[in-house]
């Protein structure tokens, strides 16, 4: 197929032929599966010893799925680039995990959350995998409470749950707004107990440069020990990756600073395919930036908006203090366009208003990019304690980070890229197009199609790593019981290390001009301005001709100080950043190939009159996939196409 | 065994130099209450001594208790050396290279120095004991066994010998004043933070008793006792 | 704003290290201390210059990976506050700041401020944890857990596992977070049936490791960014005991 950029180019994009085989079980939607664990292979106890498995990344899923692959008697080796397990992202989720429980009896089950989940994500994800993941949501919460993870409870000792966004029932667990620390604590301290049993072993500070495929399956991973610089070679019979995100792409962004898709995307150089890259999701209330040193953002808790109201001046670049505005001069615009739901809009309503109030000039704040999120009403009718009890910790933090008190002066909000719904294409199994190659949690595409909703990514991380890897990759290894095993003396490996050092020789030897940030820097504002919360073809079109531009001046002008052999921050970013320049410009050919506005996708030319998304299922029910095709910039595309037997899409409507 | 074992680590000397405080704070607080007799002259002061040698008759043998109380005292003060030296070199050994600038935040001077007053102090008690238990000649030139007051007296009426005492005291003070808030801490025994009577009970005893023992070597040189 | 830094560089383990001086001109008040460092790092890079290595992810105080002495206090001088939290604005104009890494011998300066933890990772593993294989869970409320030990659990959980407790001790003790741990496992009943053993091997592996005794100076309590009490080791020598003897 073609597609023309409206800068007068065009891409030639190879259709492949790739059948998808998601190896979805048949059968009633509740029965799936249970049918599929009883059909997969098992190994016995003893044999186990003999696979060797490696997982890189320590967030809630890898760490729980090594640690129990250690539990059930794999060799696991386990990688991550911070310097202990327990520092991986997942330990900043704040808000909560959700779970068909029902211990509040508000008539929730599997079938709401599967419904709800489908639905959140504007009906762009796998029935099937969907399903499984609400049915195994109840066992995590066994597990976790098992583990000692210290979730709020009631008065008389039960677990307690709140509601959260675009949900009706209140099925979300939760620790205070460190659900997600808890969490990952919990699931490293499983990990840390197989490391004493000698059944795994754990390489702290070693990034993942590459995956190495023999015979066209995963054997094995190419990692650089961050401290000494020594690149190493490890074999296995399966690798699964659990790397979380890429929205580090728009450098400013919720995510960690380390967090990155060096894993994925080098999975995807060696065949995995990509899926629904575009997809990724801005969270509506984070502090905004406060300057161009900006290094991070940091979210605020969705919770805010039920008492908060968002009001913009309605005089452009009015500088004046908040309170000095009077009430007539001040737009609360949600309220105003949307009155039914007022400043309770889905996330990625609010976040698109958000930044047209902001390019067409109200913003506020010294840069221009923000919104009030004002209490002043709420604390006049509800009173200091209650506004207290609710919201203490929010204020406190938001205070901390900016100076000002949100009991004096109104909060200043702004959107900001915290998820990406895309990633490495996986199968029922969570197998990639690469055999033996997994892909678990945020690092996946599965479950959450074009939206995530609230408290699910805790969720998903958590089935995929304790209760369905352990079981489907057991299908995978059961017939190499008998294989020769392969060692990192065979020549792929070899090739491999050459070409990640190669790499860093590259970098290290360019001695340009500017800092790896300079164009991180660089490349985020163009993906946030023309690849973000909205998106246009023309926008696209130009953003795919500036990547491709700022990546050559990178592998020409790029400084990277130091050497390979010691710790070296600088190289360490400057791979990353080099594939985030490649991930970039698929992300935005996805986005102008997808002529549909979908959950957190958006395409200013497909909105409905009124400005909602505008979704076409006749052409775009399905995941688009991407496989790398030699070099970047061609890239040969594949679709798995969607099947609802149970549910039928329907508009998504918030007025 | 599991005795040695927990003495083998740094929570069990702790805690062994807790309770071994607790016993020396014991002592120390009788022994500032019956040196307090001497405000009732000589009779009753050197009775109050002759009683302790009997103590504990006709169970006990003249001096026998004497004996018990010294040994236990002894074993107590070795065990609080001993533990506090040990924990103390564990502590040094975790750091070998110090910080160039360190600032504490709420670290006060009573726990800053609780191993040089203990050195202080310990110097101070072989000397009292020279000075008033054995009566070593260079110590006490004019040491007549048995007639504790004038011992008492005649020592105190020179005032460097009543200052070593003062300053001991107060060196005293400053250990009891973290050591007595401390020993709970490590004992596992907790209290409200804002209102902490592990606090105030460390200030009203180190107080006291600094206050009991050097109101009498200042009664001495002002010649309220005499 | 304007301000001298003294920083702590050191290539690697094995040298010795030494202080250097550098200045920082327009600074904003708003930016977090390590955006302040991000600032003098990008001037070295383009001076052609090695950046100074300092440990940092998350940025928003959860995950424990940054920490260092800035004049003196781990953390820096804002209580409750990691140094990714602590802003320029608690800073004056013209101010001079002495930045160290984390010393102990047990937390071995890799490179510049970025020093070793796996000490801590080796406690945990000593018996941190509750021995739950996956798949035994029961269902979950089928224990009931009082409102009050869930949450003194919880504020014990909150440990981030920073270090700043180690490296602000005089003696370099790491009694707050293994206390902390001890707390939170062994005061849920989920945590009962290995509460001595995990008492013991955990404090038998922080005296392996070579942390220094706690003196109850509480200079810990006062740097912890999640301002964990004092009061858990209190809880943490009772354990000890009833370990032993019950």
């Amino acid at each position: 197929m073609e597609i023309k950029l409206t800068t007068g180019s065009s891409l030639e994009i190879e259709e492949s032929n790739y059948k998808f085989d998601a190896r979805v079980p048949d059968g009633p939607l509740e029965k799936r599966w249970k049918n599929k664990k009883d059909q997969l292979e098992l190994i016995a106890p003893p044999n186990r010893r003999n696979f060797r498995v490696i997982v890189v990344g320590t967030g809630l899923a890898g760490a729980s799925a090594a640690a129990t692959l250690g539990q059930l008697g794999y060799r696991v080796t386990v990688f991550c680039y911070q310097d202990s397990p327990r520092r991986a992202h997942s330990i900043a989720a704040q808000g909560g995990i959700n779970a068909a429980k029902n211990y509040q009896n508000d008539n929730d089950s599997t079938w709401r959350l599967f419904y709800e989940t489908i639905k959140g994500g504007d009906y762009r994800a796998r029935e099937s995998n969907v399903y499984r993941l609400a049915e195994l949501s109840v066992n995590i919460i066994d597990q976790a409470v098992a583990q000692g993870v210290p979730f709020a409870r009631d008065y008389a000792g039960y677990l307690d749950n709140r509601s959260f966004g675009g949900v009706r029932v209140a099925r979300t667990f939760y620790a205070k707004g460190q659900t997600g620390q808890q969490l990952l604590l919990g699931a490293y301290q499983a990990l840390m107990r197989q490391v004493d049993k000698g059944n795994v072993t754990i390489y702290p500070r070693h990034e993942m440069l590459d995956v190495v495929l023999i015979d066209g399956k995963a054997r094995g991973v190419v990692v650089r020990d961050l401290v000494t610089g020594e690149i190493k070679s490890f074999a296995a019979e399966a690798v699964i990756l659990a790397t979380g995100g890429y929205s580090n792409v728009y450098y400013l962004s919720t995510n960690a600073k380390g967090s990155n898709a060096t894993a994925i995307w080098r999975a995807h150089k060696k065949g995995a395919a990509f899926a629904n890259p575009c997809f990724t999701q801005i969270h509506p209330t984070c502090i905004p930036p406060s300057g161009e040193y900006q290094s991070k953002l940091t979210l605020m808790s969705e919770s805010l908006r039920n008492d908060g109201r968002i009001w913009v001046p309605k005089k452009k670049g009015d500088k004046r203090n908040p309170k000095e505005i009077p009430e007539n001069e001040r737009d609360y615009y949600l309220e105003r366009i949307y009155p039914a739901y007022g400043n309770l809009v889905p996330r990625d309503i609010a976040s698109r208003a958000a930044k047209r109030m902001c390019d067409a000039g109200y913003g506020v704040g010294p840069n221009g990019i923000g919104v009030y999120l004002d209490f002043s009403d709420a604390i006049k009718r509800l009173g200091k304690e209650v506004i207290e009890a609710r919201y203490g910790n929010l204020f406190d933090m938001y205070e901390k980070i900016t100076g000002d008190s949100p009991w004096e002066v109104p909060m200043k909000i702004y959107p900001a890229p915290h998820y990406t719904m895309g990633g490495l294409w996986v199968d029922y199994h969570l197998m990639s197009t690469i055999p033996g190659l997994f892909v678990i949690g945020e690092a996946n595409f599965s479950d959450h199609g074009a939206n995530r909703l609230g408290a699910s990514a805790l969720m998903q991380c958590l089935a995929d790593g304790y209760f369905i890897i352990p079981n489907t990759i057991a299908d995978y290894l059961a017939p190499m019981l008998t294989e020769k095993k392969v060692d990192t003396d065979h020549p792929e490996f070899k090739k491999s290390i050459e070409n990640v050092k190669s790499t860093i020789d590259r970098l290290l030897s360019t001695k340009g001009k500017y800092s790896v940030d300079h164009y991180h820097r660089t490349l985020g504002k163009i993906m946030w301005d023309k690849c973000g919360m909205s998106r246009n073809a023309k926008g696209l079109s130009e953003a795919i001709e500036e990547i491709k531009g700022l990546r050559e001046e990178y592998w020409n002008e790029v400084k990277v100080p130091g050497d390979n052999n010691e710790l070296n921050q600088s190289l360490e970013k400057a791979m990353r950043v080099a594939d985030f320049m490649e991930l970039a410009e698929l992300m935005c050919i996805d986005a102008l190939a997808r002529e549909e506005s979908c959950g957190g996708h958006f395409r200013e030319e497909f909105a409905t009159p009124e400005g909602e998304a505008l979704r076409n299922d006749e052409k775009f029910s399905f995941v688009s996939c991407w496989f790398w095709n030699g070099e970047v910039g061609k890239w040969a595309f594949a679709k798995e196409d969607l099947v609802f037997e149970f549910v039928k899409p329907t508009v998504r409507s918030y007025k | 065994m599991k005795i040695s074992y927990f003495y083998s680590t740094p929570i069990g000397k702790k805690i062994v130099m807790a309770v071994t405080g607790i016993i020396l704070f014991i002592f120390v607080l009788f022994h500032m209450l019956g040196n307090l007799i001497i405000y009732s002259g000589p009779e009753r002061y050197n009775g109050y001594a002759e009683h302790l040698r009997k103590l504990g008759e006709p169970f006990l043998g003249e001096n026998q208790f004497l004996w018990i109380a010294r040994t236990v005292l002894l074993i107590a003060l070795i065990l609080h050396i001993h533990s506090a030296w040990a924990v103390s070199k564990t502590s040094w050994d975790a750091r070998k290279k110090p910080y160039h600038v360190y600032s504490p935040v709420q670290l006060d001077y009573a726990a800053r120095t609780m191993k040089i007053g203990g050195v202080i102090i310990l110097l101070f008690v072989i000397y009292h004991l020279a000075h008033f238990t054995f009566g070593f000649s260079w110590a006490h030139p004019n040491f007549i066994k048995g007639d504790v007051y004038h011992n008492v007296v005649v020592g105190f009426s020179v005032w460097w010998v009543s200052a070593i005492y003062i300053v001991a005291q107060l060196a005293l003070a400053m250990h009891l004043y973290h050591g007595l808030w401390s020993l709970f801490q490590t004992i596992g025994i907790t209290a409200n933070k804002k209102r902490d009577w592990r606090r105030n009970f460390a200030i009203l005893f180190a107080l006291l008793i600094a206050i009991g023992n050097i109101s009498i070597p200042i009664s001495v040189l002002l010649g309220i006792v005499k | 704003m304007k301000l001298k830094l003294k920083i702590w560089r050191q290539k690697n383990s094995s040298s010795p290290g030494q202080f250097v001086d550098y200045t920082v001109d327009n600074i904003s008040p708003d930016m977090s201390f390590l955006e302040m460092l991000d600032v003098l790092n990008e001037r070295l890079i383009e001076e052609g210059k090695d950046p100074v290595a300092f440990d940092h992810d998350c940025r928003e105080g959860i995950c424990g990976t940054c920490g260092m002495m800035i004049n003196g206090v781990a953390h820096g001088p804002l209580p409750g506050t990691t140094t990714c939290q602590l802003h320029m604005r608690h800073f004056k104009d013209g101010d001079t700041i002495v930045i160290e890494p984390f010393r102990a011998d047990t937390f071995p300066v890799i490179k510049d401020l970025i020093v070793n933890r796996n000490a801590f990772d080796r406690i945990i593993k000593a018996g941190g944890y509750i021995s739950v294989n996956t798949g035994s869970a029961p269902e979950a409320n089928s224990t009931r857990v009082a409102k009050s030990i869930a949450d003194t659990a919880f504020e014990a959980a909150a440990c981030i596992g920073c270090g700043a407790c180690v490296a602000q001790c005089p003696n370099a003790s790491a009694s707050l977070f293994v206390a902390a741990k001890i707390a939170h496992l062994n005061i849920l009943p989920h945590g009962q049936p290995e509460r001595r053993q995990r008492t013991i091997q955990m404090i038998n592996q922080m005296i392996e490791e070579g942390f220094g005794s706690c003196s109850n100076f509480r200079e810990c309590e006062a740097v912890c960014p999640k301002e964990i009490s004092v009061d858990f080791i209190a809880f943490l020598n009772k354990e000890f005991i009833k370990s032993i003897w019950k």
